[in-house]
């Protein structure tokens, strides 16, 4: 059980939260996650630590209202109690001085990829963020993530901020005329990290991608989270949740992600 | 003494055809008449040879004794001096390989239904209402840490906090209780009783910290910093798969996720509680133990129209307890003996279709005595199924050896422990359970965890 601090909604259906979880915010490295329980009745879900401060024992996360339990989690206040809370789960993002690395972050993804900018600027490499969304209204953390990297490329479908289109088209245009980033790395959607692991396969960069599958326990005891990466079956929970792009077997994982999509409907009619 | 009936007093029961439509105990217990009744046969042994099959040494006659004289309060006290789960022993333990196979009436007749006494007193103590709790020993200012809620991990903080010693479990779960918890079913073990033999250990002073997954929030190493020992009694929590084609398609489950989704997190009361199962309307279950027993009873209450047995050997093979193959059978669980999957086949949309299964005879015995199941050439066959469930074991979960490089593990990845002691290559530390046996059963879990605080007793207090 975690009490939140402080819950604000940072765009239409984006929340940011932030708990008291001193041990976990003694822990935390980034590209770690949390599995949490808003209320007994809701699922396990696994959401990423977007930042934490050490010294006010805090966590702090993003999340987009999708099914019951985001919705329900929603809904909860400043002074609510978070049911179960546990983390920091999964492998961190390894740090290193790579050179230039390239942080190409979506939904959920643009609070997922700050701290690990954060980190690689402090090792010295040179830090170049994606941010993308439908539109300008629904960037956030636009501040925080250009205090922590040499430059951020906005991208937005409908064009109303920065380059018209994806995080994966710029990407792509960027490495067309002559970008040469030593390491990609992506947080965000299904769909918009396989684009982006198509889009680097083509030119031969190292792409490191944030999978993002159904979990329960988090702990490698129940399998559901399974993904076959470079022709084993890996946990992303354990073994994870990071791969790379290019040996991850795509084919199953989309349709893995819907597999609940009727009863997710009946849970939410009834909520 | 009144004359010994040749065969164990019935426990009455929900009748198949009900019980597969909700999610209720299957048994229903005894009843204090039928309780004495059974206690009744016991003759009271001299030289008891029931205890000896008991793996934690309750004293059988003691206890029994107390029934026969309708003690029930003294017959529950002398239950737990040595089990601290007797309502859950007493339901699932597999007495009739353990204490009832030694049991001297069971030369000749039906031995006593040790089990259903054991039940039957600590379901009456509970409704009842009078637990009786220990005076609170004096307090040795030691310190220990026991990393899991298991029936390992629980035993050995009761027994270690009786001795006086300030313990503090941590349970990765939301939950305590492990596998009794998470895998073993509502209908088989309600978890109002978990819960109830657990709130008893909080009577003793002990902490438990649940969301706290060791290795990740704090290692072995700092847990050793901050107290006097460890106990590791973190489970056989890994699935095994099959390694064939298709296996993750959609619609696959591992018996763990199957049975944690359905009973954990409360499936069956779906959309009550929000985590989702796919209800099959055929579901297929790949082995043939406890565990698969399981989730194939499991998948009949989930709606299925047929529940499918895969199982690589026959019948007399099956490691699951008769009992519950008894209970499947009678349900409609349809076994399908001396096959195994070669393949699944999915749909256009990666769902689950077919499993192909390759048919089997059997061959010579192998290193567990049984005989090896193998291959017929050219004689696969396809089923239609739209949910399978892999039964076929589990591994320890390597976390905290990953993360305790010093602790020494075997070849499945078990720790290794001196049976006397629990004692783990390294210092202070001490496992027991699953983790260190590998997939057994709930009483030689607890027996290890018994172990195990006398061998963490004797390092606190003597050094050794
Ligand atoms: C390691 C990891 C880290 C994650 N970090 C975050 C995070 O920081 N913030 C956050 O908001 N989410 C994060 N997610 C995703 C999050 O767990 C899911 O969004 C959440 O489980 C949805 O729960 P729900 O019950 O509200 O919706 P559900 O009822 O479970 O889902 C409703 C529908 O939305 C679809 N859906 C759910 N999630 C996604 C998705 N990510 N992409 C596409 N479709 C989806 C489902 O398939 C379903 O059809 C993370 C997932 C993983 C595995
Ligand atoms: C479906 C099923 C049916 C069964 N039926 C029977 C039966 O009828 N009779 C019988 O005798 N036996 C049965 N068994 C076997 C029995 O349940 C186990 O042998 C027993 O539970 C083992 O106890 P344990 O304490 O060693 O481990 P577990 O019960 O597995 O408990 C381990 C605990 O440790 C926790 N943990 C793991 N890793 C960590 C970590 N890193 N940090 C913190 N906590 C951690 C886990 O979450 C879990 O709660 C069955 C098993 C299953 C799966
Ligand atoms: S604990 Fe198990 S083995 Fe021991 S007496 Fe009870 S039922 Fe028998
Ligand atoms: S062996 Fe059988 S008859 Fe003898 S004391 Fe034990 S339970 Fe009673
Ligand atoms: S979430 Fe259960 S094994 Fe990964």
């Amino acid at each position: 059980m975690v009490k939140i601090i402080e819950k604000t909604q940072i765009a239409p259906n984006i929340h940011s939260c932030t708990v008291i979880a001193p041990d976990i915010a003694k822990k935390a490295l980034p590209g770690q996650f949390v599995i949490l329980i808003p209320d007994e009745y809701c699922e396990r879900t696994p959401i990423t630590i977007a930042d934490w401060d050490v010294d006010k024992g805090t966590v702090t996360f993003i999340f987009l209202e999708i099914g019951a339990t985001t919705q329900r989690l929603a809904e909860l206040k400043t002074g609510d109690d978070i049911y179960s809370f546990t983390g920091p789960l999964g492998k961190p993002f390894e740090i290193d001085n790579y050179g230039t690395v390239g942080l190409v972050g979506g939904c959920y993804g643009i609070g997922g990829i700050y701290p690990v900018a954060k980190a690689l600027k402090e090792k010295g490499n040179k830090v170049i963020c994606y941010s993308e969304a439908r539109a300008k209204f629904l960037l956030y953390w636009n501040d925080k993530l250009e205090e922590v990297s040499d430059e951020v490329r906005y991208s937005t479908v409908d064009g109303s901020l920065g380059t018209k289109g994806h995080s994966f088209d710029l990407l792509e245009e960027n490495l067309k005329s002559g970008m040469k980033p030593d390491r990609i790395i992506a947080v965000g959607c299904t769909y918009m990290i396989y684009r982006v692991a198509e889009v680097t396969q083509a030119y031969g960069v190292k792409t490191i991608v944030s999978m993002n599958p159904v979990m329960i326990d988090g702990t490698g005891m129940c399998g559901a989270c399974r993904l076959e990466v470079g022709g084993e079956t890996k946990f992303a929970c354990v073994d994870g949740p990071h791969f790379d792009a290019h040996k991850i077997n795509w084919d199953i994982i989309q349709s893995r992600r819907k597999a609940y999509l009727e009863e997710e409907i009946i849970s939410n009619e009834r909520y | 003494m009144a004359k010994i009936s040749p065969k164990k007093t019935p426990m009455r029961e929900q009748p198949p055809k009900e019980r597969i439509k909700n999610y209720d105990e299957v048994p229903y217990g005894y009843s204090p008449a039928e309780a004495v009744l059974e206690a009744q046969r016991c003759l009271q042994c001299k030289k008891p040879m029931c205890i000896e099959g008991c793996p934690v040494e309750i004293d059988i006659p003691g206890f029994i004794g107390f029934i026969a004289q309708e003690d029930f309060k003294e017959g529950i006290k002398r239950l737990k001096e040595k089990n601290i789960l007797p309502a859950v022993c007493g339901r699932v333990c597999p007495q009739e390989e353990q204490c009832e196979i030694k049991c001297v009436v069971g030369k000749k007749n039906e031995p006593i239904a040790i089990g259903r006494l054991e039940r039957f007193l600590a379901d009456w103590e509970r409704i009842e209402g009078e637990i009786e709790i220990p005076p609170k020993p004096k307090q040795t200012g030691k310190k220990v840490a026991v990393v899991g809620a298991g029936p390992a991990g629980i035993t050995a903080a009761a027994d270690l906090a009786k001795l006086g010693h300030k313990i503090d479990i941590f349970e990765a779960l939301h939950q305590p209780g492990g596998v009794l918890v998470y895998g073993i079913p509502e209908f088989r073990l309600p978890k109002a009783i978990v819960f109830r033999e657990i709130d008893y250990l909080k009577e003793f002073g002990v902490n438990l910290y649940t969301d706290s997954v060791i290795g990740r929030i704090k290692s072995v190493d700092e847990l050793l910093g901050e107290y006097d020992a460890v106990f590791l009694g973190t489970g056989a929590g890994l699935p095994w798969f099959l390694n064939v084609p298709g296996e993750n398609l959609n619609g696959i489950y591992s018996a763990n996720e199957y049975l944690t989704r359905a009973n954990l997190m409360k499936a069956y009361l779906f959309p009550k509680y929000k985590t989702p199962i796919i209800k099959g309307k055929r579901v297929a279950t790949v082995g043939g133990g406890n565990v698969a027993m399981d989730c194939a009873r499991t998948a009949l209450r989930l709606g299925a129209e047929e529940s499918i047995l895969i199982y690589r050997r026959s019948r007399p093979e099956m490691p699951a307890r008769n009992e519950e193959i008894h209970h499947a059978e009678q349900e409609g669980v349809i076994f399908k003996l001396l096959s195994t999957p070669a393949a699944f086949h999915g749909n256009k949309n990666n769902w689950l279709r077919e499993v192909e299964c390759i048919s089997m005879k059997l061959g010579e015995p192998d290193d567990s005595g049984r005989r090896r199941p193998v291959p017929i050439e050219g004689e696969n066959f396809t089923m239609p199924v739209d949910v399978a469930v892999i039964a076929i074991g589990n591994n320890p979960n390597p976390l905290i050896p990953s993360t305790t490089p010093d602790i020494e593990v075997g070849k499945w990845g078990n720790i290794i422990t001196d049976p006397e002691t629990g004692k783990t290559s390294k210092k202070g530390v001490f496992a027991g359970g699953d983790v260190a046996t590998g997939a057994a059963t709930v009483i030689l879990a607890m027996g290890a965890g018994k172990v195990a605080a006398r061998g963490i007793h004797d390092y606190l207090i003597n050094e050794i």
